[in-house]
């Protein structure tokens, strides 16, 4: 059989991610697809704590830790010095969760794919604050259940669209990914790797302690969001062409909110209005792909 | 070669010819023409540097850490509400021990929204370690950027070089520009011991607890403390290359002196002229600028003052609550010292308002007259 996901393991053993972290899984795909080559800037997030404290350090790459909203900005200035330096090859791997790129790092993300530094900035969501404790974030599903949406009154408002925000940049390469399909996801980084320019890639990261799942359900799950289109998998090339990569199963959304405890306050109509904005999405996400639903 | 420029254009020319390889800035008055020139510098290739026009100066100094994280040399430049919003990436740049150099236009906080001088920005970020000098003449500023690289480098602080917003940024002085060979000989490149490199796998920055934090926060205040002899060292050196040297502290006819006036920035001038009247009125005054004001020159300041009947320091500044911040600087410098002559605290010119020599006379006149030292004395206030 031909492996289509690198051997070479980069990610060293003895990090400290909980149980079933799918932000883990994610840093080991995308260093495979990378390469040593690589020079990581990660800002404050479960990342920072995952690769383990001083002195160790898990990821196999060089790391600089920046402050919470600097991911790209730092990335940035570390292409730039390393370009002057002589070094055109390595990649700048911005590293953030969706709390420091759909927030408090937006400004300086937006800022590098305006200029077009020449990095690639990956979000690892698991939907909220999940580092400092389950607070929601603007990445943060309707619906949900965090310490700051109690189940009194979840959070009500939709997640940000954080691809069509990059896309309006006409950067080269956006693409969402999960760490359920991880050949569709090596695809994709080597895609942006090729590419000069900013690239953002989106990757969806279950988190069983901040979803309230079982660790052992992870795959499932990042397989889950995907089938039910509540997060499918699709690129856009320079802001333009929208190209899906896995085709819908339609599963009933249901059958991925039930596996997580932060949506089990939901009630039926809940569940059924959560059905119809995911149909709805998926529906003008079609459109944009210039592909009819009906075929 | 001697030009005539604006105290920003110094800056620029300071940081062009100390070769800086990566330039991230964005634009706040009175820093403007900072940044302007050095962006024609870097387009018309007179500058082999990369310009990155960030979208704020917090992703400015961000993006000159990543830089000199790897090893080239990074220049920044920023004012007022722009250095706040650097705040946290000041701290950072201590922290992470990149000796970026940052130049600041020292402009008052708003609000109300204000853009003309005082020291209030500069200040604050008094206790984050980052090194600060605050110039008198664009020549000054010039040459300090170029030994600001040279010290910063030695003991991996960043280095924040000061002046006035417009007395200096936008007032024309003649300025000596030196030859390239004779600063690439008193600067060579960037070549730091630890860098963020791909062949050479480290991780810089995470999380550390309290068994190793305490050590690293010694390691950073030891680097202060050599900063102290390296700055002498590196003004004795630019001085036996290029005839100007400035000192961490500078007298004017303080020797003698009854009272000593504590000045920084372009007051000094103004202080100096003063200076020489009351003199040819037989009254025995004299100035000391304070020119490196991170790390504080405390044995400098000992020594200068020791002798002095009266201190009357002028604070463009005010720490709320308190008194003058270099006021506050000295008498804890003069506290532990066998000398310690009375001490009066004077706040002028805040908001860029003009500190003249009648203002000046007026602060030697309230000291020669008063019997009590004072901590704070606001001059010229409107009632």
């Amino acid at each position: 059989m031909r492996l289509t996901i690198p051997e070479e393991e980069i990610m060293q053993p003895g990090h400290l991610a909980c149980q079933g972290c799918g932000a883990t899984l994610a840093i080991r795909f995308v260093l495979k697809a990378l390469g040593r080559k690589t020079v990581m800037s990660i800002p404050a997030c479960c990342c920072t704590v995952i690769d383990g404290p001083f002195p160790y350090s898990a990821y196999g790459v060089p790391i600089w830790h920046t402050a919470f909203e600097t991911a790209a900005s730092a990335a940035a200035g570390i292409k730039a010095g390393l370009e002057m330096l002589g070094d055109r090859e390595t990649t700048v791997l911005a590293w953030a969760g969706d709390g420091g790129t759909f927030d408090i790092g937006i400004q300086a993300l937006s800022g590098a794919a305006e200029r077009g530094d020449d990095i690639l900035y990956v979000c690892y969501d698991n939907e909220a604050y999940m580092n400092t404790g389950i607070q929601r974030s603007s990445a943060t599903p309707r619906g949900a259940w965090t310490t700051t949406t109690p189940v009194r009154h979840p959070k009500d408002r939709p997640k940000k669209d954080i691809i069509a925000i990059m896309a309006a940049h006409r950067i080269p390469y956006a693409a969402t990914a999960s760490v359920g399909y991880p050949e569709d996801l090596i695809k994709k980084v080597k895609k942006a790797k090729a590419s000069k320019g900013t690239k953002f890639l989106h990757i969806i990261a279950p988190c069983p302690t901040g979803w309230r799942s079982r660790p052992d359900d992870t795959i499932k799950l990042a397989r889950l969001v995907v089938e039910t289109n509540v997060f499918p998998l699709y690129e856009v090339e320079n802001g333009e062409v929208w190209q899906m990569t896995k085709k819908s199963k339609g599963t009933p959304v249901t059958e991925y909110l039930k596996l997580q405890g932060r949506f089990k306050h939901l009630k039926e109509e809940d569940v059924n209005e959560i059905q119809n904005k995911v149909d709805r999405e998926y529906e003008k996400l079609l459109k944009k792909c210039s592909i009819d639903s009906k075929q | 070669m001697k030009k005539v420029l604006m105290g920003n254009h110094a800056l620029s020319y300071g940081a062009k010819l100390s070769r800086v390889q990566v330039i991230a800035a964005y634009p706040i008055t009175p820093q403007t023409q900072v940044v302007e020139l050095l962006s024609e510098m870097c387009a018309d290739g007179e500058l082999d540097a990369q310009f990155v026009k960030v979208e704020s100066e917090h992703s400015a100094l961000a993006a000159s850490i990543g830089a000199s994280a790897v090893g080239a040399r990074t220049f920044t430049a920023t004012s007022a509400q722009g250095l706040a919003l650097m705040h946290e990436m000041i701290h950072w740049a201590v922290g992470a021990r990149t000796p970026v150099v940052l130049g600041n236009i020292n402009r008052a906080m708003a609000p109300p929204w204000s853009i003309w001088t005082d020291q209030n920005d500069s200040l604050s970020e008094r206790d984050t370690g980052i090194m600060q000098v605050y110039c008198e003449s664009n020549q000054e500023v010039q040459d300090t950027v170029i030994q600001a690289y040279k010290v910063a480098e030695k003991v991996l602080l960043p280095c924040m070089v000061v002046l006035d917003a417009f007395y200096l940024s936008h007032t024309y002085e003649p300025v000596d520009i030196p030859e390239q060979k004779l600063v690439d000989k008193y600067l060579p490149p960037f070549n730091p011991p630890y860098k963020l490199d791909p062949k050479d796998v480290h991780a810089f920055g995470g999380l550390t607890d309290a068994k190793w934090y305490y050590e690293l926060r010694y390691k950073i205040e030891s680097a202060m403390n050599r900063a102290r002899e390296e700055w002498k060292k590196a003004d004795d050196e630019f001085g036996k290359i290029f005839g100007r040297r400035y000192g961490l502290v500078e007298d004017y006819r303080c020797k003698d002196a009854d009272i000593i006036l504590i000045t920084s920035g372009t007051i000094t001038g103004t202080a100096r002229i003063t200076v020489d009247i009351l003199r040819d009125k037989g009254k025995k005054v004299g100035v000391l600028k304070i020119r490196v004001f991170r790390p504080f020159p405390t044995d400098k300041v000992r020594e200068m003052l020791g002798g002095a009947k009266k201190v009357a320091c002028i604070d463009r500044n005010i720490s709320f609550g308190q008194s003058g911040i270099f006021f506050e600087e000295i008498k804890s410098a003069l506290y532990n010292s066998s000398h310690r002559p009375p001490i009066w605290g004077y706040i002028a010119g805040l908001g860029g308002r003009d500190v003249t020599p009648e203002t000046i006379k007026e602060i030697v006149k309230r000291t020669e007259e008063s019997d009590r030292p004072e901590d704070l004395i606001w001059i010229g206030l409107k009632k």
